[in-house]
């Protein structure tokens, strides 16, 4: 999901004060409760193939998003949240590949590839051969040729 | 006995592919075209014996036969019919049979074009789809073989996946595997070519529509699959970036990019050795995925189970096709010409860019996929790259692209000279843009991001609408549209629409994302939730059952100001064989967005777990793809494209060679 | 396409097999995530007692100077009854002090599935809520850690130590420590 393009706005109509909650409980500023929600769209779900935790029913999966929820009531940042997770768990539990030495390849490559590629396209211009303009001793030939041509 | 039967024909199968593969390649060493002439009906053949056996797979799916270990394994009695046929596919062996059925299909079509093809050509071509299907049929035969038996024969098949047992899922496999496939007749091609030592405006000609046939199966599979994650996974989502689905959005990507190649060659029969490379590599994408849906090296949703001794195979087969391929690329290419010259401001100089930017995204997402492995190989660490990254790429390449698909079609072909600060000035541009996206993407807000979405849709929208108008003169006598309109080529028309689709999907996935308003709470009957402007009211709750699955279904009415809108029944359901236990969502597609319902647990005191959507324009995805899919029919229909010889039509006037100016 | 360009795509090919060669070895798991603990000092935690009334387990039981284990278990979790006997068998023949830890489990219940199958721990503790298991980077039950004398951890093993992965992976790394 497009983490920059994501309004997800969460209504609450009335304070559930019901005694269950199956459904963890959300927070009660619901602006922090939005925050803690695109949090969550960036952790990986550790224990699934390739969800975050937002989207997984698996219980660790819950487990950490009460986490997510309390460290933020708290007032951490969704950077602290992430430095918390990764030192438990390691990059691999972000959803988005960190930018460091090891992973310029990576977000690079869009434009590495394109320089590769453009440039090659600009060599393999240069490089054919491109006709030159014809002498006139071959000018006049052509002009002759030209005329025959026309006349028969 | 079936079995038996199904056993055997693999078999001959196999004797008969290998005799394909080396008969043709004999036959034209010694000039021979009577024996050349024999690939046809051993192609015919191929398909014939191999569609018996997927025959007598299928067969014993139907009639329960567990004595039939993959039947027994991957079906159950109760099972409802359409789901034990696509049972037939929905697991490892079973799913190699579809792959050699098809491809066994697409020799036996190129066969069937007969004289369209010259006969030595069309020879090399049916070699190479048996040296395929050599391979293929080794793996099955030897380390997949479906119809192994058991003495002891169980009284009841382990069940198949509840969540495959699906109508959108069942048709799915089998398109994107005629699309995956289907390259492969591309890549016989490219390597034909290569062998042959050239590559010609004619060639080009003949590639294409097997290229748009396999590309639009691929569009239709992926749509399919999307559709289907959408209303069965229970939140909305449509793609996740999973390493198989990756798997398919690259061939996808390059099938694309090698349709509007090809046209270069065609008309300027020039970037032939990139077009060749195009060609094995779209194909090496589709083998690619093959692979890592069946070694376990990557975890992934569609993952089957895993055993190393198929992981090692598959990779050695990968290893000489792409590899041998690649090295008889490296070895030949420079014997392709190079020829024919163009503007820098020209409509081949815009396929080129559309070109450029669709292979630089196949090869970032190839990079994407793969990082984690690859730096794991390296140096032992473990990233995960994600939905964020590949986001990115795609916003970073397919802005720039989008702007060009609406200039290119209005640009003229092989335009000459023009001013030497014009021709500095757009590759500026071109670099400038792309350079402004990826900066706007990390500093900008949503709204700005969701403005440059639906403005790139609109501008393709509007430039679209204005080429057709330019082509049939609409806006200047509209009466004569029609008229006109029938002359227009129909590939014209295919292109139209197929960029038109892919409008209108960037415009639902925009529009989608932006603005998709979510409620999750606890509901008792009776109550009514507002999501965007209309009212959730859950009438009811109760139990029922399906052929192989308990559940429990809700009743939401939806009213928009008091009037009523739809009504939707969610499900949350239990299957027995194996356990387990799937939502599946109510949805109400209207025009201006879906209206998404799912029902969850029960929390006690009359208490229903329940998440509420509305999600504007959403259908757009799959409207879009549907145009996409109408495009590329079209354009397939087109008899131009399908046949080295000219065109049906003679043209009316014949000028005297030397009256022509 | 001449000069060099031709051969990059076989080379890149030839990269990614050799890659994949290398990944395919040797019966790795790819859901299995590496622990980040290695050589770092164990996390803090503070747990109750799994016995009723007992003292709880904390840091200072790591510290005593000899290497030991710490098993993430529960009454719940399949494998662990596998792992069973193999961890009975390194505490009472090989006479490692191994700390078990309850994972996300009822109390009673954790008690019982020792009293059943034998209780192979010097001391153990009660993670009722999962958190300490997220503080150790465990992503499901069982999970064994090998701690030397002075409280750092040298070794994870992921799953089960069952068959032969005892012998193969947890000895050679113990006696690495003796």
């Amino acid at each position: 999901m497009m983490r920059a393009l994501l309004l997800v706005i969460v209504l609450f109509l009335a304070a559930p004060v019901y005694g269950v909650a199956v459904d963890e409980k959300p927070l009660a500023d619901p602006a922090m409760e939005a925050v803690a929600r695109a949090l969550m769209k960036e952790i990986r779900c550790l224990v699934c193939q390739n969800q975050s935790i937002e989207d997984s029913n698996a219980d660790l999966a819950k487990d950490l998003r009460i986490l997510v929820r309390e460290r933020i009531a708290l007032g951490d940042t969704p950077e602290n949240v992430r430095s918390y997770l990764v030192d438990r768990y390691g990059d691999w539990v972000l959803l988005e590949p960190p930018l460091n030495r090891m992973t310029l390849f990576l977000w690079g490559s869009p434009f590495l590839f394109l320089a590769i590629v453009a440039g090659g396209l600009m060599v393999s211009r240069k490089a054919r051969p491109t006709s030159e303009p014809l002498t006139s001793v071959e000018q006049v030939q052509l002009d002759k040729l030209m005329k025959e041509a026309r006349q028969k | 006995m079936i079995p038996e039967l199904g056993h055997f024909a693999l078999i001959a199968a196999l004797v008969l592919s290998l005799m394909g593969m080396i008969v043709p390649n004999v036959a034209i060493r010694r000039g021979d075209t009577r024996m050349m002439a024999l690939a046809d009906p051993i192609a015919f053949g191929q398909f014939l014996l191999v569609a018996i056996a997927f025959g007598a797979l299928t067969y014993s799916y139907i009639i329960s036969d567990f004595s039939v270990v993959n039947v027994a394994a991957n079906s159950h009695t109760a099972k409802p019919l359409l789901y034990k046929i696509s049972g037939v596919w929905g697991n490892h062996e079973g799913s190699l049979m579809l792959w050699i059925l098809i491809l066994s299909l697409f020799a036996a079509a190129v066969a069937l074009r007969g004289s369209a093809l010259p006969l030595r050509f069309r020879a090399r071509v049916l070699s190479v789809q048996s040296m395929l299907l050599v391979g293929f049929l080794l793996f099955i035969i030897f380390t997949s073989n479906p119809f192994l038996r058991l003495d002891d024969v169980p009284f009841e098949g382990n069940g198949l996946n509840p969540l495959l047992q699906d109508p959108g899922l069942a048709f799915h496999p089998p398109m994107l595997y005629l699309g995956y496939v289907g390259l492969s007749v591309v890549f016989s091609f490219a390597v034909a070519a290569l062998i042959e030592g050239e590559v010609t405006p004619l060639w080009a000609r003949w590639v294409r529509p097997w290229t748009l046939a396999a590309w639009i199966f691929l569009t239709a599979g992926i749509a399919l699959g999307s559709w289907w994650a959408y209303y069965e996974l229970g939140w909305g989502g449509w793609w996740f970036w999973d390493p198989v689905e990756n798997a398919s959005f690259m061939p996808w990507l390059a099938a694309g990019a090698l349709l509007h190649s090809s046209i270069v060659v065609e008309k300027r029969d020039a970037l032939k050795s990139w077009t060749i490379l195009l060609a094995i590599v779209a194909f090496s994408f589709s083998l690619l995925g093959t692979f890592l849906v069946r070694s376990g090296v990557l975890t992934s949703v569609h993952a089957f189970a895993v055993d190393p001794a198929r992981g090692v195979f598959i990779l050695a087969f990968l290893a000489l096709v792409i590899g041998g391929s690649l090295t008889l690329f490296a070895w030949r290419a420079p014997r392709l010409s190079p020829s024919g010259l163009f503007g820098l401001v020209s409509r081949e100089s815009a396929l080129v860019l559309n070109n450029i930017l669709l292979s630089t995204f196949a090869a970032v997402v190839l990079v994407g996929t793969l990082y984690p492995l690859i730096l794991e190989a390296v140096n032992g660490s473990q990233i995960t790259v994600g939905p964020p990254f590949f986001e990115y790429a795609a916003i970073v390449l397919m802005s720039p692209l989008v702007v060009a698909l609406g200039f290119g079609p209005l640009l003229a072909w092989k335009r000459g000279r023009i001013s030497k600060p014009l021709q500095i000035l757009v590759p500026a541009l071109i670099v400038g843009l792309v350079v402004f996206w990826a900066v706007i993407w990390k500093s900008a807000g949503g709204i700005v991001m969701t403005g440059m979405g639906i403005g790139l849709a609109i501008w393709l929208m509007v430039s679209v609408m204005l080429e057709i108008n330019d082509r049939t003169g609409f806006s200047k006598k509209p009466s004569a549209f029609f008229k006109r309109a029938r002359s227009v080529p129909r590939a014209s028309w295919g292109m139209s629409f197929a960029h038109f689709g892919l409008a209108i999907v960037i415009l639902g996935v925009t529009v989608s994302e932006a603005w998709t308003e979510e409620v999750l709470r606890l509901m008792k009957l009776g109550d009514t939730a507002r999501v965007a402007g209309y009212d959730f009211t859950l009438e009811g709750v109760k139990p029922i059952a399906g052929p192989n699955y308990t559940a429990v279904r809700a009743a939401f009415l939806v009213t928009k100001r008091g009037h009523p809108v739809a009504r939707l029944a969610p499900e949350d359901r239990v299957y027995s064989d194996p356990p387990m236990n799937t939502t599946e969502a109510g949805i109400q597609p209207l025009f201006v967005g879906d209206l998404y319902a799912v029902i969850g647990e029960n929390a006690g005191e009359g208490l229903w777990s329940v998440r509420l959507y509305f999600k504007p324009f959403i259908s757009g995805l799959w409207l879009g793809a549907g145009f996409m899919v109408i495009g590329g029919l079209i354009s397939l229909s087109d008899r131009r494209q399908r046949v080295g010889a000219p065109s049906g039509r003679r043209r009316r006037r014949k000028l005297p060679l030397q009256l022509e100016p | 396409m001449t000069g060099f360009a031709r051969y990059i795509p076989i080379l890149v090919v030839v990269g990614l097999l050799l890659v994949f060669l290398k990944m395919m070895g040797d019966g790795r798991n790819p859901k299995e995530i590496k622990s980040v603990l290695i050589d770092k000092p164990a996390p803090v935690f503070v747990l109750p007692a799994l016995e009723e009334g007992g003292a709880g387990i904390s840091n200072a039981d790591l510290q005593t100077g000899k290497p030991m284990l710490v098993n993430f278990f529960a009454s719940w979790c399949v494998p662990c009854r596998a792992e069973h006997e193999n961890l009975m068998k390194l505490a009472y023949e090989k006479g490692i002090p191994i700390i078990g830890i309850a994972y996300k489990n009822d109390a009673a219940k954790a008690r019982e599935f020792l009293d059943e199958l034998g209780n192979p721990y010097a001391k153990t503790g009660l993670d009722r809520d999962g958190r300490t298991g997220i503080d150790w980077g465990v992503t499901g039950v069982p999970e064994t850690f090998l701690i030397d004398g002075e409280g750092i951890v040298r070794y994870r093993h992921w799953g089960p130590i069952a068959g032969d992965t005892l012998e193969q992976r947890l000895v050679p790394k113990m006696e690495g420590l003796q």
